[in-house]
């Protein structure tokens, strides 16, 4: 193999190597050159969605942190403030699937409490490659142990998420987790270094050479065409340790709680030189950085490799001198090491020094690793390919054989994911009043640390996220604005009022222009879902590359929506069916089956038009759906997305063991399309005059179906099963898929 | 006066301020005891939460025992007081030998975290005293290793001194017996796998936890009696 020149080996173009000898005025050295590699990288830098990030509404009312923090944060009422942030760790994950995922959540959990925010809950929308195939499963339950393993000892409980198949993700699988966290506002910490003379304290794990170039040679290039070339990257991926973690968080916790530190940031991506480089210039300072002083895991590692390790559970705090000494007891009694390993300076220089007084081993303004990174405005151009599969009707496709037939197709989209969340810890600090498996989690709001004031009646939060990349295959920016209408209903559902929103956008290599005009639309999808629902984006993280074999993924913008509920009471409904009881179905009569789940499952098509929303009327359904719930005038709730009514009414019998008899369904079209502004809701008879009403003056249409009770799931000359058979159907899927042989 | 309650936590223990909130719903007074703590003679009861305690390396409790705290909790043990581990803490009191056999990892090899049903099998412990002999109580579970062992001498001689004290109605782990909560000769040291705390409201679907909760701070308020 011809050896290139080392900025290429880092992951640097010539044009970027160009840029570094301009601002530094002389060649760099290796150190510096591998700092502003990792910095510079797309997953550091977001040098290719800057351009287009700036279109997403950022701000609300109740957003006290926006974006470019470690968290977004909303405030929450009653001097509480709830920090949310999710993030992908792909690649790792692809590689070594149980750490890949361990440090993923590891990292999103450090962004939380970072913040002053005890970490509450954490969400994991997971995407693998078919089941059918031995590697991806290994893939699959390796992700899965990974986040049980981490997530559970780390004391942090996982209460959602998605798990979702498809052939786009054969080589590159989608690890994506939120973590959101819980805080008295007046705790809120920022991650910047001020007061010259202060010191930077490394507190946490020694530094090893794990995931070394982790952001760069890792996470922002594609996959090749072989595994062996993916396999000689498994040293790059980090190694997580959550019992380090765990004491991490409580130390933080009780430094940030006790006003110790001036500022503080977690070492992740592009460690060390993105602590010190990100602090110092979000504080309009400089920092000394003595590399010698940095806890070893190994003797012998260079200064770049100390530099740019991306060893986990580390947190770097800036401290007045006059405080070093109860900030180091802290650390003791939790018994976490911390060490003196960098002084805050004027002057905006990052220097790296071989001692206090030693030899000056690289020297560069730190904004200009931080801020001076390339922006590049891509070359964007609309896929060839999508006229061609929006002409690509799926009317076209042969409807199931009659009544057996249709009860068939509906059995095989059924899938309960309890196989991965029995796993998890969900129950962890007492909240959860709305497990896995739900529209969305509900959480007491309430936290060691960050109570309510006890006299209040307890309030809640909710959680969900969502992507759709069957949708956003076919209309990227229709798509997107589907799944953040689908995820804000998901939240109101549990009768909360949705008040902010995180993303994850993964998408393929950003040099393909026809990813680039992907990303671009999904992002106006985003912006102008989110203004239309009064929706700010106070985070987001954006992954790409992700491709593999030569094939981008389809667009996979990912969604996370809060919620908050202002009063919490036993029994939420939940989906699922009560003798007696009417079904309606309340909301938007538009649905497609372009890209429904029955389509592309059952007969791999991918073609068509997405249906129309209409988001004035998502606002009210929005509404009115949380008045339903909030008022107990309904007695079960789900919305409807993929896999349509049909699934929806599965999936209601099958959770609550009650079957229904519902009528006034126009075929498969009608049982498997898909569409927006949808809730199926379980009414008791004596509340349906109530509801009619409400749904008529909130403008809202709605059909009633039919009613809940029996044994059997019926829709007239479509569906007849029995609920013990569909539980069997929905029980079985995942545990036979992971035990085929 | 109210029962003080000593919650002891080691570096990596997770459950304790669910446990302290619990008993503190109930009118106590939790206190958070740290595991380099070498009295813990001040209190009227202690629990041994759930979690990962010492991160769970080598074994769950392997560690543990050997923190300081524990020659403590083994002198407060002897003299009669009541002392409970939840999950984790049963871990710990199996390694520590304050209580027979061991937990082993589930069968089928897999974390579970779910509802359980248990009935209770005997009143002769601190966490059953006064409480109905076959009442069954809706309590989570959330581990690895659940799965309870023991010879079958040990096995014998629990079954014949009733100190199986919490059985699953539906055995989830694989536990001998379907032994979900075991205690000792004196019946004041406890150890189960399910979480009472968990089950301490209406909101969390399952408010039968208190049931044992209160159990054990009667008994706390009987050695406190007994003591003074």
């Amino acid at each position: 193999m011809q050896a290139q020149p080392l900025h290429r080996e880092l992951g640097l173009t010539d044009e970027e190597a160009a840029s570094i000898e301009r601002i530094l005025g002389r060649r760099p050295n290796h150190l510096e050159l591998a700092m502003y590699a990792v910095m510079w990288s797309e997953h550091c830098s977001y040098k290719s969605s800057k351009v287009h990030l700036r279109r997403l509404p950022t701000q609300g009312p109740g957003v006290l942190v926006g974006p470019g923090e470690n968290a977004g944060v909303v405030d929450a009422g009653d001097g509480l403030a709830v920090a949310i942030r999710i993030e992908s760790h792909n690649h790792p994950s692809a590689i070594e699937p149980y750490q890949g995922a361990a440090t993923g959540v590891g990292g999103i959990i450090r962004d939380i409490f970072t913040m002053g925010a005890r970490p509450i809950a954490l969400m994991d929308p997971l995407r693998f490659g078919p089941l059918d195939d031995p590697h991806n499963r290994w893939v699959a339950a390796g992700v899965v142990s990974g986040i049980s393993g981490y997530g559970n000892a780390v004391g942090v409980p996982t209460v959602g998420g998605e798990l979702e198949v498809s052939g786009c993700y054969a080589g590159n699988p989608l690890v994506n987790v939120l973590c959101c966290g819980l805080m008295p506002k007046d705790r809120l910490v920022l991650g910047r270094a001020s007061g010259v003379g202060n010191l930077a304290v490394l507190i946490g794990s020694a530094t090893g050479r794990d995931g070394i170039g982790g952001v760069s040679v890792l996470a922002s290039a594609a996959f090749g065409d072989d595994e062996a070339t993916e396999a000689a990257k498994r040293p790059n991926v980090q190694v997580g340790d959550p019992f380090e973690e765990k004491r991490l968080i409580e130390a933080t916790l009780e430094l940030l709680g006790k006003h110790l530190v001036v500022g503080i940031q977690d070492l992740g991506g592009a460690g060390l030189t993105c602590a010190t480089s990100e602090t110092a210039s979000r504080g309009g300072v400089g920092m000394d950085v003595d590399v010698t002083a940095v806890p070893l895991r190994e003797p012998g590692l260079e200064p770049f490799e100390v530099m740019t390790s991306e060893s986990q559970e580390r947190m770097l705090a800036i401290v007045g001198p006059a405080q070093l000494a109860q900030v180091l007891e802290v650390c003791q009694r939790w018994e976490v090491q911390a060490s003196v390993v960098g002084k805050v300076t004027a002057g905006g220089r990052l220097r790296v020094l071989a001692g206090w007084g030693g030899e000056v081993l690289a020297d560069v303004p730190a904004a200009s690793l931080h801020e001076d990174a390339p922006v590049y405005n891509r070359p964007m151009r609309r896929p060839a390919w999508l006229d061609e599969r929006a002409a690509d009707d799926p009317a076209r496709l042969p409807p199931p054989a009659g009544l057996q037939g249709t009860t068939e197709d509906l059995l095989a989209l059924l899938v309960d994911p309890s196989w991965a969340y029995r796993q998890y810890d969900h129950q962890l600090f007492l909240n959860t009043v709305v497990a896995p498996g739900a529209d969305a989690a509900v959480l007491r709001l309430s936290a060691p640390g960050a109570r309510p004031p006890a006299d209040r009646p307890p309030r809640g939060l909710a959680l969900s996220t969502d992507g759709n990349p069957r949708w956003c295959a076919l209309d990227p920016r229709a798509g997107t604005r589907l799944v953040v209408a689908e995820s804000a209903l998901n939240v109101a559902c549990t009768g909360a009022r949705p008040v902010a929103l995180v993303n994850c956008l993964n998408f393929g290599n950003p040099e393909h222009p026809e990813v680039m005009w992907q990303l671009s639309e999904a992002v106006d999808g985003m912006a102008e879902a989110c203004l239309g629902l009064g929706l700010p984006v106070v985070g987001g993280n954006v992954s790409l590359y992700n491709e593999a074999r030569g094939r981008d993924i389809d667009p996979t913008p990912v969604v996370g929506v809060l919620g908050l509920l202002d009063r919490l009471a036993p029994g939420t409904p939940t989906p699922g069916f009560t003798p007696g009881s009417r079904v309606l179905l309340v909301g938007g009569a538009a649905t497609s089956l372009a890209g429904s789940r029955w389509a592309v499952q059952r007969h791999g098509h991918l073609g068509g038009r997405l249906p129309p929303l209409d988001l004035d009327l998502h606002a009210r359904l929005l509404a009115l759906v949380a008045g339903l719930v909030n008022d107990r005038l309904v007695d079960g709730v789900h919305d409807l997305s993929d896999g349509g009514l049909g699934l929806a009414v599965a999936e209601m019998a099958v959770k609550s063991g009650t079957g229904c008899h519902l009528g006034g369904v126009e075929g498969h079209q009608g049982l498997f399309g898909e569409g927006p502004s949808r809730v199926l809701v379980s009414v008791p008879p004596r509340h349906l005059a109530a509801v009619v009403a409400r749904a008529s003056s909130a403008g809202v249409p709605y059909a009633e179906l039919g009613t809940g009770g029996g044994d059997r799931v019926v829709v007239e000359g479509l569906v007849d099963v029995s609920v013990a058979e569909a539980t069997a159907a929905w029980r079985g899927a995942l545990p036979a898929a992971f035990s085929a042989p | 006066m109210a029962a003080r309650v000593g919650v002891v936590v080691f570096p990596g223990t997770n459950c304790e301020h669910d446990v302290a909130e619990a008993l503190e719903g109930l009118g106590a007074q939790a206190e958070l005891v740290w595991h380099t703590a070498t009295s813990v003679a001040a209190m009227d009861a202690l629990v041994l939460p759930g979690g990962f305690a010492h991160g769970d390396y080598l074994r769950p409790g392997a560690i543990a025992r050997f923190s300081p705290v524990m020659a403590a909790v083994q002198d407060f043990a002897a003299a009669g007081g009541p002392v409970v581990g939840i999950c984790n803490g049963f871990q710990v009191l199996t390694e520590a030998h304050l209580l027979p056999g061991a937990l082993q990892k589930n069968r089928g090899l897999s974390f579970l975290c779910q509802m359980t049903e248990v009935e209770v099998a005997s009143d002769r412990s601190v966490l059953t005293a006064g409480v109905e002999v076959g009442r069954r109580l809706r309590l989570p579970i959330n581990h690895f290793e659940g799965n309870y062992t023991a010879d079958p001498s040990v096995l014998a001689e629990l079954e014949a001194q009733s100190r199986v004290v919490l059985r699953y109605v539906d055995n989830p782990n694989g536990s001998d017996a379907a032994i979900a909560g075991i205690c000792n000769e004196a019946g004041n040291v406890v150890g189960l796998m399910p979480h009472p705390e968990r089950a301490s409201s209406e909101l969390l679907g399952s408010s039968d936890g208190l049931v044992l909760l209160q159990a054990l701070l009667a008994s706390a308020g009987r050695a406190l009696a007994h003591n003074r």
